[in-house]
């Protein structure tokens, strides 16, 4: 597997209002099932990683990388994006406050490092999280990813 | 010469860390093994390691986790910062 996921527009929520930390995970659980990635425990399973290990996720300036480790509740490998219309602390010292969160879920640890090396190429870019926060459209969010011809099998109706 | 990555779960973001661990390394012009890691395994994983690279967040744990280790731990604090990656690698390994 060396693409990443699909990001359909249900896995996409623009300008969410979310008033703590859980509350945001928990939007980009809800896109995740809502695009057919996960099953809705695998929201929880996000909150109880950040619970148990602390706001690591927080992997750079305003981006949290929301995940857990591969389970049940996990029907494919998925991705979801959330902006927040508002900024949320997660309580890291040097990245805080978030503005978008990535949801990642995958069925297989192993499988998953290219894929993720392929996000990574695109987050590289310095300037990303702010433009991907402003992106008002899912189609503009895949387009700064590097991925708009990924998004097409899942939307033949759109 | 080993560096491990390590994160919570050992997926996503420890993925993400060694991908541009690699990068940096690559930029350096060193050469390394970079493996990813959770942290429940990271004992086993950074036995003979030189580095450890995990987040700031997760230092205290790592340290504990390792116990009497030689590993240096390095802490970054923007995983997509391979700048930062590299200063911090090539400060360690120098």
């Amino acid at each position: 597997m060396t693409t990443i996921p699909p990001l359909p527009d249900t896995a996409v929520v623009l300008g969410a209002r979310a008033d703590d930390w859980r509350g945001a995970v928990r939007e980009a659980g809800r896109a995740l099932t809502r695009s057919g990635a996960t099953r809705s425990e695998y929201a929880d399973r996000m909150i109880a990683v950040i619970e148990e290990f602390g706001a690591y996720i927080v992997i750079a300036p305003g981006l949290a990388l929301a995940h857990a480790r591969p389970g049940s509740d996990v029907r494919h490998e998925g991705l979801a994006v959330v902006t927040l219309a508002v900024p949320v602390p997660f309580g890291h010292p040097h990245n805080d406050p978030v503005r978008v969160v990535v949801g990642l879920a995958v069925a297989n640890a192993e499988e998953h490092v290219a894929s993720v090396a392929k996000l990574a190429n695109a987050f590289n870019d310095a300037g990303i999280v702010g433009r991907i926060a402003r992106a008002t459209t899912p189609a503009e969010v895949r387009a700064l990813l590097g991925m708009e011809a990924a998004a097409a099998p899942s939307e033949v109706e759109a | 010469m080993r560096i491990v990555a390590v994160c919570g779960v050992g997926i996503g973001t420890s993925a993400i860390l060694k991908v541009n661990a690699e990068r940096a390394l690559d930029r350096l012009g060193l050469i390394a093994d970079v493996d990813a890691s959770d942290l429940a395994g990271v004992a086993i994983a950074a036995a003979d390691a030189q580095v450890i690279l995990t987040s700031t967040e997760l230092s205290a744990a790592v340290r504990q986790a390792i116990g009497r280790s030689f590993a240096e731990i390095v802490e970054v604090e923007n995983f997509f910062d391979v700048d930062e990656i590299g200063a911090k690698l090539e400060a360690s390994l120098g």
